[in-house]
């Protein structure tokens, strides 16, 4: 077999770029395998802790929106209701903060291993995902509690998840990269994750807000994911707004787009300046 | 037909150093100003520089060429391009201008245990640490045995690395590294750490891959010893640049010749003492009868002092030197823990000066540089800087005749007067 030859040149993208991050798969995976390991490592509970927070969110959520406030739900137990916002929020939040994180949280391999940079933002949003299937489990069961049946809606469901997964993927990049030379995002992250928990329809329906701002409301492309989720989960109950949900959709496809590119621009100085 | 493993051809290096503040990470706020006055400036229409930062070529044109097979040390003093050339090659980082071929599969190492989690145990650590490094989950599998079998922890495999001592941690680190069968071998320090015997092992696996395997291996060190044992060429960088290719012995000549101030002593000032919360070294010196002459007569002995400063006192503190001759090989070396323990000199927090004898007909006649060598022993170095001086020996210690006609050196690494008797 001829010996494989590769050339390194200034200025020039590598074209083997994305044929490099196939061949680099199996750090991939053994990445995001050992920060699911190392996750749940001493700790007394283990793996139970993805099952307590959503569990206790969505009690605290359900009796400040739906027994205090007294939020509308459109005929569900307001417990699914929210918890169906809840699901797809969580993943994108943990999904979000530990991606931006990811590259300055393994400075020592970018700066002394050669690898494409994607697999560490990638890999960590795996995580994210792990404790998003193991609620999908809570949620199940919730359902059976209050003997809700779901209807060919919940086949859609996937689509919504890999809606979820751009939308988290599209903005970590954008952090990641930016939290590699600004150190400032590693504040702004957690503020943006916060704020972010109460503008998006979690606690309540998305229908709450006035007919005339749902085009704007839906700027926010969690809105759309989390108005997907509920819509595939909650059947014919629930209601989509959908000029508002394109609009999202929009939203995330570009800042998938614009995250993967910034990304790829900036990363062959990650080592420089990390 | 002799082909390359790897060219470099015309390999430039730039980096952007913030001058006005000195500061390596550029606050978000510096671009939010340097955007706004950017604007302004085209606003205004003037396009006056602001200066912040200032372009610094940590490597310049480089052409490299290496064949298969050969065994290549690239040698240089801190901040001379080593590390940015390797990262180059590595792919870690990318090259402002040039071009790099290579000729089969590379790895580089450019640390032992990158990636190595703390929280995982042993045997998800070599799995963790081989994909690292490029291995495959089944190449993994089947050289695990050897892996754990060369660095000598079997019965820990299921403890978490945290709980490994330093020398058991590095050692399956290592191993793990050791077992990587790429045609292009790029590697940096990373035998300065660990016990000695397992240095021995690593530097022996090293030359077998090197040698048996016919693998293309590029190495750089500031040990000259290991560079001379391991190595067929050398390239010397100095500023970014080549200094020197060829033969291993001429380049570690050079290169040891170019680092000595050529005076018997080096002194830093008291605000750039080399070393660490530890030890601080204040001066290097070589001496007759406390005098500097630069040209010693092998007949007298000579005295090495060392001038430090102790800010914390540890158990495991040794200081000395090695002495090296003018091919880079070292003759000796001696620390102050080199005798029984109740002579040690006693080094509590404080400044002190220690001097070491070296007895009068030992060495040779010939050029030799002093190295500082000043660590906590097996556990890291404080500070250890190859020939900051150097001094020159000229042979007369023996009154025989037949020594007459030898005034600048006998066969041998060193040249002592053996004592000869009758038996029968």
């Amino acid at each position: 077999m001829a010996q494989k030859e590769m050339i390194i040149e200034a200025g020039r993208d590598e074209s083997q770029y994305w044929r490099d991050l196939w061949n680099f798969r199996g750090l991939f995976y053994f990445l995001a395998w050992r920060d699911i390991l190392v996750r749940y490592k001493q700790t007394v509970v283990g793996l139970s802790w993805a099952l307590l927070r959503p569990l206790i969110t969505m009690v605290v959520f359900t009796v400040v929106f739906g027994r205090l406030a007294r939020m509308p739900s459109p005929d569900v137990p307001y417990a699914i209701l929210v918890f169906a916002g809840l699901l797809p929020w969580q993943f994108f939040a943990s999904a979000l903060a530990d991606c931006s994180n990811s590259l300055v949280g393994n400075a020592n391999l970018v700066s002394k291993i050669y690898f494409p940079r994607l697999i560490v933002p990638a890999g960590s949003i795996i995580v994210s995902f792990v404790d998003f299937l193991v609620s999908a489990m809570l949620m199940a069961a919730l359902m059976v509690y209050y003997q809700f049946i779901p209807d060919w809606r919940i086949l859609t469901l996937p689509f919504f998840i890999l809606v979820a997964f751009a939308a988290a993927l599209g903005g970590g990049l954008w952090f990641a990269a930016l939290n590699v030379r600004y150190r400032d995002f590693r504040h702004l992250v957690p503020f943006v994750v916060q704020v972010g928990l109460f503008v998006s329809p979690v606690g309540f329906a998305a229908a709450v807000v006035p007919e005339r701002w749902q085009l704007l409301y839906s700027l926010n492309p969690m809105v759309g994911v989390i108005n997907g989720f509920r819509w595939a989960i909650l059947g014919g109950e629930s209601q989509i707004y959908w000029p508002g949900f394109g609009l999202s959709m929009l939203i995330v496809l570009v800042l998938l787009i614009t995250g993967i590119r910034y990304f790829r621009k900036t990363e062959r100085t990650f080592a420089d300046v990390i | 037909m002799a082909t390359n493993a790897i060219t470099v051809e015309d390999v430039s290096k730039r980096y952007l150093i913030a001058h006005r503040t000195g500061q390596e990470i550029i606050s978000f706020r510096d671009l939010l100003v340097g955007t706004g006055r950017r604007i302004i400036d085209r606003v205004r229409g003037t396009t006056a520089d602001h200066p912040s930062h200032e372009a610094f070529w940590a490597l310049r044109n480089i052409d490299l060429a290496i064949p298969e097979g050969e065994v290549v040390g690239i040698i240089g003093r801190n901040g001379a391009g080593k590390s940015t050339l390797l990262k180059i090659l590595s792919r870690i980082t990318a090259p402002t201008e040039g071009r790099i071929r290579f000729r089969g599969r590379v790895a580089s190492l450019l640390e032992v245990g990158t990636g190595f989690h703390p929280e995982l145990t042993g045997r998800e650590n070599v799995y963790l640490n081989g994909a690292i490094l490029g291995m495959s989950k089944a190449e993994i599998r089947r050289k695990f045995d050897d892996i754990v079998a060369f660095a000598e922890v079997e019965r820990f495999l299921d403890t978490p690395v945290k709980r490994y001592s330093s020398g058991m941690y590095i050692r399956l680190a290592f191993s793990v590294a050791a077992h990587l069968e790429p045609d292009i071998l790029i590697v940096d320090e990373v035998l300065a750490v660990g016990d000695s015997a397992f240095q021995k092992k690593c530097l022996g696996r090293m030359q077998q891959v090197a040698t048996r395997e016919q693998r293309t291996v590029l190495f750089v060190s500031h040990n000259m010893q290991a560079v001379q044992s391991l190595c067929t060429r050398a390239v010397y960088l100095k500023n970014g640049r080549i200094e020197t290719q060829g033969g291993v012995r001429d380049v570690v000549g050079a290169y040891l010749a170019s680092l000595s101030s050529t005076q018997s002593n080096k002194v830093w000032p008291d605000d750039a003492a080399p070393g660490n919360d530890y030890a601080r070294l204040h001066e290097i010196a070589i001496l007759r009868d406390g005098h500097f002459t630069g040209t010693y007569p092998s007949s007298a002995p000579l005295h090495v002092e060392m001038d430090f400063t102790i800010r914390t006192a540890h158990p495991e503190l040794s200081l000395g030197f090695d002495l090296m001759n003018s091919e880079g090989i070292t003759v000796l070396r001696s620390y102050q823990t080199d005798g029984p323990q109740e002579q040690w000199p006693s080094l509590a927090p404080g400044r002190h000066r220690l001097r070491c004898t070296i007895p009068a007909g030992l060495l040779n006649g010939g050029l030799y540089y002093l190295s500082p060598r000043i660590g906590l022993h097996n556990i890291a170095w404080i500070y250890s800087e190859d020939a900051v001086a150097q001094f020159e020996v000229v042979l007369d210690h023996s009154t025989s005749p037949m020594w007459s006609s030898t005034t600048d050196a006998r066969p041998g690494l060193v040249a002592p007067v053996l004592p000869w008797k009758t038996v029968s």
